[in-house]
């Protein structure tokens, strides 16, 4: 079967994941943590259990109101709070506490954070360069390997493909779940971006491989037999990363569970630009190039 | 390869897995579980590596260094401002600072800080991790003050009151007294070698008002000590030897290079003073690391046994051999973090984990090819050797991304424009050592398994 007909739909599949993403990270954007906007967070752990379940959020922000302005307020556990607000010292924190000692009952700080604004804009511009600085690294080896830029340009944007779909899908879960972006989702954005990568280059290795055997073939049926016989390793790998990946997101602790969701997603789409939006970018490219000459 | 070298490397393998077998083993094992509902309960200790070698100390306990996010504790980012101090004497003056927070750090007792100076464009700061601090009130006051410097003159105590200074706490405080003379009045203090004899000594420049002080304070005291005391202790304790006028003092004395450029660094931090602000702070419990832990190991454990179970399910035997190959890459990776001493944090672990996902790789991408070689009528040998050659090219390549990424996560030449936290560090640094170390157990040592066992395999197959 001549997998590489249906281009247009592969590009479809794409687009379905695509868009809402790309809409949602227009109109809402993403929600940034106190890593990037600054301020403060406190977690607190109720201890004694039979106050704690009468607490309002409301409550909360009101009594609270004229020393810590509280953004959101996250339950994380049966007995235990994240409160997210505007920066405060450690003696505000220490009256904070001990404000709502005085409501619910005895408590237990279990982490508190606190970042200037200055570092969060730092980290945004350091990010960028980041990911720049990652692109441009493979776009370069590719190219070198391959001897041909059409190589290294296609796989770098099967890869934003990648991160535009993480970017989207993380987009939508802060706006209708309150998912926070924070440094952990940057490296996770880094880390998807070797995925993708990493597939991509099995199948490139097969098509130079398969080109120097078959020279009489176009490039179309070379690509094709590459990705067919890419495809059960590609399926198989991706088959263990996620079974890794899944027992992390579905057990694993709580503060890295949106790190892991994040990495498994990349781990998904890497796996599918590979095959089908590296290739076939690949051989529109071409049939672009041909048309002209 | 023939069949003899073969075996000698599968040798090897095997001292090498049961080396790094030890190593990884945890310090203390505690086996508590209901087996057949008998109660089955017993400790396995660990030995540390204690002897001397030719007169040196040799002591290796191999553990795991836990990283802040884990065993709790606080990170504190300030900034120094550097609006009053000379645009020459800024970097001078952020490496005094740290010197001075790093000992007052170490006199506090807390085992393991790291603090590191870090410059980005016009900002200078103190990334400072303090594992273990419970109380982040006191440990911003340890780490924020500003240094004071001052220069204290001996005295000459008299019997009763010689008595009470070596019963009291504050001795120090009765042997020598304030002379008015403090940082304030200090320029800067610099390294230089003597032009004759080429030994390191202490050049101590005054402003104006400090030279006519220090002029007042050498001219009377002379054979006196003149001790520099910097919060309140003492770190070095010169005698004047003749009366100095022009504000220009030479400390000499037995130092080495090593110890002279520290304590120019240390009166610097006084004489330039830096004011300190807090730009970030970040304090973990440690219990809420605990169960992350706890969880993420499991959720890892799990995630190895079904990883195992879907390669015997999928390739058979060869499966077998590739999960004995996983298991390898597991122990000689903790191994591996013990001996370099990587700092284990959350992130960390789930990079861990992930690795785990990724090292079978390699194997599924040679198996794959062994099968397609097959297809195309190979023999059997014939399409090992090929899925393992062939294979080799498209691994390198495809690992060469994760490892250029790992590398920007870690960041090893601490670039400014780069991540500097911690936790992302920890992270790539388990991603990198994991892809170095997938290449060696996913092709090296699933070769010498594969050559050493399918041969046996296959010949019982025959026979059944």
């Amino acid at each position: 079967m001549n997998l590489m007909k249906y281009k247009k739909i592969f590009f479809l599949i794409s687009a379905f994941f695509l868009i809402p993403g790309l809409i949602s990270l227009v109109f809402f954007g993403l929600r940034p943590s106190i890593d990037f906007k600054g301020g403060s967070l406190l977690e607190i752990k109720f201890i004694e259990e039979e106050k704690t379940q009468d607490y309002q959020e409301t409550i909360l922000k009101d009594d609270l109101e004229e020393i810590f302005s509280i953004d959101t307020v996250q339950e994380t556990g049966q007995d235990s709070l994240i409160l997210r607000g505007q920066e405060i010292t450690n003696e505000e924190k220490e009256i904070v506490l001990d404000l709502i000692r005085e409501k619910f009952g005895e408590l237990e700080l279990l982490r508190f954070e606190s970042v200037g604004p200055i570092l969060g804009q730092e980290l945004l511009k350091k990010t960028i360069t980041a990911i720049f600085l990652v692109a441009a690294v493979i776009v370069i080896y590719i190219w070198q390997q391959f001897h041909d830029l059409k190589y290294g340009v296609s796989a770098v944007l099967a890869m934003f493909h990648d991160s535009l779909i993480l970017l989207g899908i993380f987009s939508l879960l802060g706006h209708f779940k309150g998912v926070e972006v924070d440094v952990l989702f940057v490296t996770a954005i880094l880390t998807t971006l070797s995925f993708s990568i990493h597939d991509t280059v099995v199948v490139y290795n097969r098509i130079r491989e398969l080109k120097k055997k078959h020279r009489h073939l176009s490039l179309t049926e070379i690509a094709n037999a590459a990705v067919w016989k890419t495809l059960g390793r590609s399926i198989n790998d991706s088959i263990t990363i996620i079974i890794m990946l899944l027992s992390l997101v579905l057990l694993g602790g709580e503060s890295v569970r949106y790190f892991s969701l994040a990495l498994l997603i990349g781990a998904i789409t890497g796996t599918y630009s590979s095959s089908f939006i590296a290739v076939p970018i690949l051989l529109v490219w071409e049939e672009l190039a041909n048309r002209k000459s | 390869m023939n069949k003899k070298s073969n075996t000698k490397s599968l040798l090897w393998l095997l001292i090498l897995t049961v080396i790094a077998g030890y190593i990884a083993f945890p310090k203390r094992l505690t086996i508590d579980t209901n087996f057949f509902s008998k109660k089955i309960q017993f400790e396995i200790n660990k030995q540390a590596i204690d002897f001397y070698f030719w007169g040196k100390h040799i002591y290796k306990d191999f553990e795991l260094k836990k990283g802040l996010d884990i065993q709790g504790g606080m990170q504190v980012v300030l900034r120094a401002k550097m609006d009053e101090i000379a645009l020459e004497d800024r970097e001078t003056a952020l490496e005094s600072a740290r010197e001075i927070i790093s000992r007052r750090v170490d006199l506090y007792g807390i085992s393991e800080p790291t603090i590191q100076a870090a410059r980005l464009e016009d900002d200078y700061r103190l990334i400072v991790e303090l594992p273990g601090v419970e109380d982040p009130q006191q440990a911003l006051e340890l780490v924020g003050r500003t240094a004071e410097l001052e220069f204290r003159l001996e005295r000459e105590l008299s019997e009763e009151e010689l008595a009470e200074a070596t019963q009291s706490a504050n001795f120090l405080d009765l042997y020598f007294v304030s002379t008015g003379l403090t940082g304030q009045q200090l320029k800067k203090a610099q390294l230089q070698f003597d032009q004759q004899t080429a030994k390191p000594q202490i050049i101590l420049e005054f402003n104006d008002e400090g030279r006519d002080l220090f002029a007042e304070i050498t001219k009377n005291n002379i054979d006196k000590i003149l001790a520099i005391f910097i919060d309140a202790y003492p770190v070095v304790t010169p005698s004047i030897s003749s009366a100095i006028l022009d504000g220009r003092a030479v400390m000499t004395g037995d130092f080495t290079v090593e110890e002279a450029k520290n304590l120019a660094i240390q009166l610097n931090a006084g004489a330039l003073p830096v004011n300190i602000e807090v730009l970030e702070q970040k304090n973990i419990g440690a219990s809420l690391g605990d169960e992350s832990v706890q969880k993420s190991i499991n959720a890892g454990l799990i995630g190895l046994s079904l990883v195992i179970l879907f390669m015997i399910l999928y390739y058979g035997w060869l499966g077998v051999i590739s999960s004995i190959a996983l298991l390898i890459y597991a122990i000689l990776t903790i191994a591996l973090y013990k001996i370099i001493g990587v700092v284990l944090t959350l992130p960390g672990i789930a990079g861990l984990i992930l690795t785990i996902g990724m090292a079978v790789d390699a194997n599924i991408l040679i198996f794959e090819r062994m099968k397609e070689e097959q297809r195309a009528g190979r023999s059997y040998a014939e399409s090992m050797e090929l899925g393992f050659g062939r294979a080799w090219d498209t691994v390198k390549d495809a690992n060469l991304a994760s490892i250029v990424s790992a590398l920007v996560l870690i960041n090893p030449l601490n670039f400014s424009f780069l991540n500097t936290s911690g936790l992302i560090k920890g992270f790539g640094v388990t991603f990198l050592l994991g892809s170095l170390l997938s290449m060696f157990t996913g092709v090296t040592v699933t070769r010498i398994l594969v050559r050493q066992l399918v041969p046996i395999i296959k010949a019982k197959e025959f026979k059944s």
